[in-house]
């Protein structure tokens, strides 16, 4: 498998010469086999997939783990769903009452965006995720509820003996600067346990963590004692916070290295960068 | 061991923030976890009994009625919403482990998500001589 990160960028996008580095589009990934491509969460980042070169089959598949705005703002401009040729597969959270097509649809309507859903060209089949593994070629995935305001869900993809887990915003304990002690307290622990790759949530210093208490984020000290205790096997920092720029975050990334010693590599996730599970 | 819902987990971390004692268990009754204020009044420390199936905690605190007649674990809020996957509310009396009889109002609710699926509950109880 494959992973291509297009967003990395958590809560808005931002542009500017000081975060060209790590990337400003908000929450996109691509898994990669083969032929086969999905696509998670569509935050501006998904404006960066090749959908002319890669797509050529008419049915396209794109995953949301929730839909805060930074992770479904491209939905509205993602080509295929202006193309009645395509099919697109959209799959996220179920709500307590609401569907998932109805909160969609509360965005994609005027007077937030002018076309309604009802009226996209594309034929759009929407798939409510509660806790469940599904299929999308080869594909196998498992979808979990996890630690965030409003349904929020994490992923993990397996495909042959490699797996991924992508929680971009997770907070795994409310309130407290350590996990609890025993795993099975632990948010979104099956969805990474002995992941080939983790890519987690680490939006906040540990400093700025203490102000953001309950925001649904993690700082990269919880991140990465997340993916040491689910025995994980690499770490991508992301969902990284618009507020910081390129050196901020290097110089807190530099920081937050020296204060640790874990055995798997750790990195921040970098706009376009493709890593190979 | 695999992690409890979500639910349950974050049932937990409510119940870790909060002044009034919160008891957690799961569809078979068994008691995961129960918080600080709870210890005081069952006089044992969670780390000290760990998870306790139901047959074992709801007798272990001497649930009993005012005449000193012990309740038949049935009658407990909670069992009855394991049971039934309803709220309830009772009145009685406890002997925590210390010896100490402690008359408490007991609420339990049902813990379902989103799932629609039925993942345990979670009764919150008053000391009622003390207040809070």
């Amino acid at each position: 498998m494959k992973v291509k990160l297009h967003g990395t960028r958590g809560a808005y996008p931002t542009s500017s010469p000081t975060n060209q580095t790590y990337g400003g589009n908000t929450s996109c990934i691509e898994v990669i086999h083969g032929d086969e491509r999905i696509i998670i969460d569509a935050g501006t980042g998904i404006l960066g997939v090749d959908f002319d070169r890669y797509y050529k089959a008419s049915r396209i598949n794109i995953l949301l783990t929730h839909l805060h705005m930074d992770h479904i703002q491209g939905l509205a401009f993602c080509k295929p769903l202006f193309n009645p040729k395509k099919e697109v597969h959209i799959w996220g959270p179920s709500g307590s009452s609401e569907s998932l097509q109805s909160r969609l649809n509360r965005f994609l309507s005027p007077p937030l965006f002018p076309i309604p859903l009802r009226d996209i060209p594309a034929t759009l089949i929407i798939k409510e995720l509660p806790n469940t593994n599904f299929k999308i070629g080869k594909f196998e995935i498992s979808s979990e509820y996890i630690s965030h305001p409003g349904p929020t869900v994490g992923f993990r993809i397996k495909c042959g003996s490699k797996s991924i887990t992508y929680m971009p915003d997770h907070e795994p304990v409310i309130g407290k600067s350590h996990l609890f002690p025993d795993d099975d307290w632990v948010s979104g622990f099956n969805l990474a346990y002995q992941s080939d790759l983790l890519i987690h949530d680490s939006q906040y210093s540990k400093k700025e963590y203490q102000t953001k208490v309950g925001w649904g984020h993690s700082s990269l000290e919880i991140a990465a004692e997340f993916c040491s205790r689910a025995k994980a096997k690499h770490l991508i920092l992301f969902h990284h916070d618009p507020t910081n720029t390129d050196d901020e975050r290097t110089e807190m990334f530099k920081t937050f290295m020296s204060t640790v010693n874990y055995d798997f590599p750790i990195e921040l996730a970098v706009q376009g960068q493709e890593i190979e599970v | 061991m695999p992690a409890h819902e979500i639910e349950i987990i974050l049932s937990r971390q409510l119940a870790d923030c909060l002044t009034v004692p919160v008891f957690i268990v799961n569809p078979e009754g068994t008691l995961l976890f129960y918080n600080e204020p709870a210890e005081g009044i069952l006089g044992k420390k969670f780390q000290d009994t760990g998870p306790m199936p139901v047959d074992d905690w709801g007798t272990s605190f001497f649930p009993h009625d005012e005449d000193g007649k012990d309740l038949n674990p049935l009658e407990l809020p909670l069992v009855q919403t394991i049971r039934n996957k309803v709220p309830a509310h009772k009145t009685f009396w406890i002997k925590s482990l210390n010896g100490k009889s402690t008359k408490i109002s007991v609420t339990s609710i049902p813990i379902i998500g989103r799932s629609k699926v039925f993942s345990g509950a979670m009764a919150i109880f008053w000391d009622n001589e003390v207040k809070l």
